[in-house]
């Protein structure tokens, strides 16, 4: 039998989506890529990854112009039912353009791409993306971006950490991120979004399979998902 | 209708582009201490009058054009 459906949506300039999808078929999904012009996910989707590139050119703002495609009312009507959605990278910025996430995504602070591997402090466990993890663990898992240094104001922060919204930390400053904050949960803690690519650590021969954790974590939280709304 | 939208990074955000900038201004010799990067945007749409223009704008820099966590917009609607 095969695993849950993870929907990877598709748009004109990802680049991670293969990725994404044979690491998820890795960790035991089933995933199905979906056109950004689409307006629906297919039927048992259980849950929903937006991958890292360059949608639309990063034309504007990173994340601004994908954030209004057709897919993403499909994901927006999926996230508000609860299904479980991860942004990576690109994905992370479209979250937050869509408002779907708190903050934004602004340029390295230093003006220079990054691509390296980087230690995250998982800061808070709770969410189902980091159910795999505790509180304080590190993981090694890869970044490759230009415009990384996640941003909000204050109180927006003081609310997060709150409620247990902020997943994970940098250990070391990458991007110039405000309280090094790589990656954020909403609310109801069923959408993450992230820098670092969890995809390109799934096997230790590449360096670290950290990333299979969180990915893992999704899948379960997909099964789990497709059991709820059958 | 035309409209002119001026974007710019909200006062105390921090701009990289803007002090990378000034910083080769500086090198060029100049007595530079500040420089904001920002963006313009024309627009050329149909409106039914002034107060339905204005409106429009209003909804395309909030729906998409600038990001107001981080960005301020200054509209200056054009001659038809």
């Amino acid at each position: 039998m095969s695993g849950p459906v993870v929907a990877i949506v598709q748009f004109p300039g990802s680049n991670d989506d293969h990725d994404a999808a044979w690491a998820l078929a890795a960790v035991g999904a089933d995933p199905v890529l979906v056109w950004h012009d689409e307006q629906a996910l297919p039927d048992e989707t259980g849950a929903v990854v937006l991958p890292g590139g360059f949608s639309y050119g990063d034309y504007l703002r990173c994340g601004a112009i994908a954030s209004l495609a057709p897919a993403m009312g499909a994901v927006r009507r999926f996230a508000a039912a609860g299904g479980p959605v991860l942004g990576i990278c690109n994905g992370f910025q479209i979250l937050c353009e869509s408002r779907l996430l708190p903050g934004v995504l602004q340029q390295n602070h230093q003006l220079e791409f990054v691509c390296s591997d980087e230690v995250l402090v998982v800061d808070t466990a709770d969410s189902l993306f980091l159910r795999r993890c505790t509180s304080g663990q590190e993981l090694v898992i890869p970044v490759k971006h230009g415009d990384g240094a996640w941003y909000a104001d204050d109180a927006t922060i003081a609310a997060l950490e709150e409620r247990g919204g902020i997943a994970l930390r940098y250990r070391d400053d990458v991007n110039g991120a405000v309280g090094g904050i790589a990656g954020v949960v909403n609310e109801a803690g069923n959408v993450l979004g992230l820098m670092p690519h969890p995809e390109h650590a799934v096997d230790p021969l590449l360096g670290s399979a950290d990333g299979g954790l969180l990915l893992a974590a999704l899948v379960d939280a997909a099964a789990e998902h497709v059991l709820a709304v059958a | 209708m035309r409209a002119t939208v001026l974007v710019r990074p909200k006062d105390g955000i921090l701009d990289p582009q803007g002090e990378a900038v000034g910083g080769s201004l500086r090198k060029l010799g100049f007595d530079v201490s500040q420089v904001r990067v920002g963006r313009v945007i024309d627009v050329e749409f149909t409106a039914d009058g002034p107060d339905d223009a204005r409106a429009q704008l209003e909804r395309m820099c909030s729906d998409l054009l600038a990001n107001p966590l981080i960005e301020s917009v200054d509209v200056t609607l054009g001659e038809d």
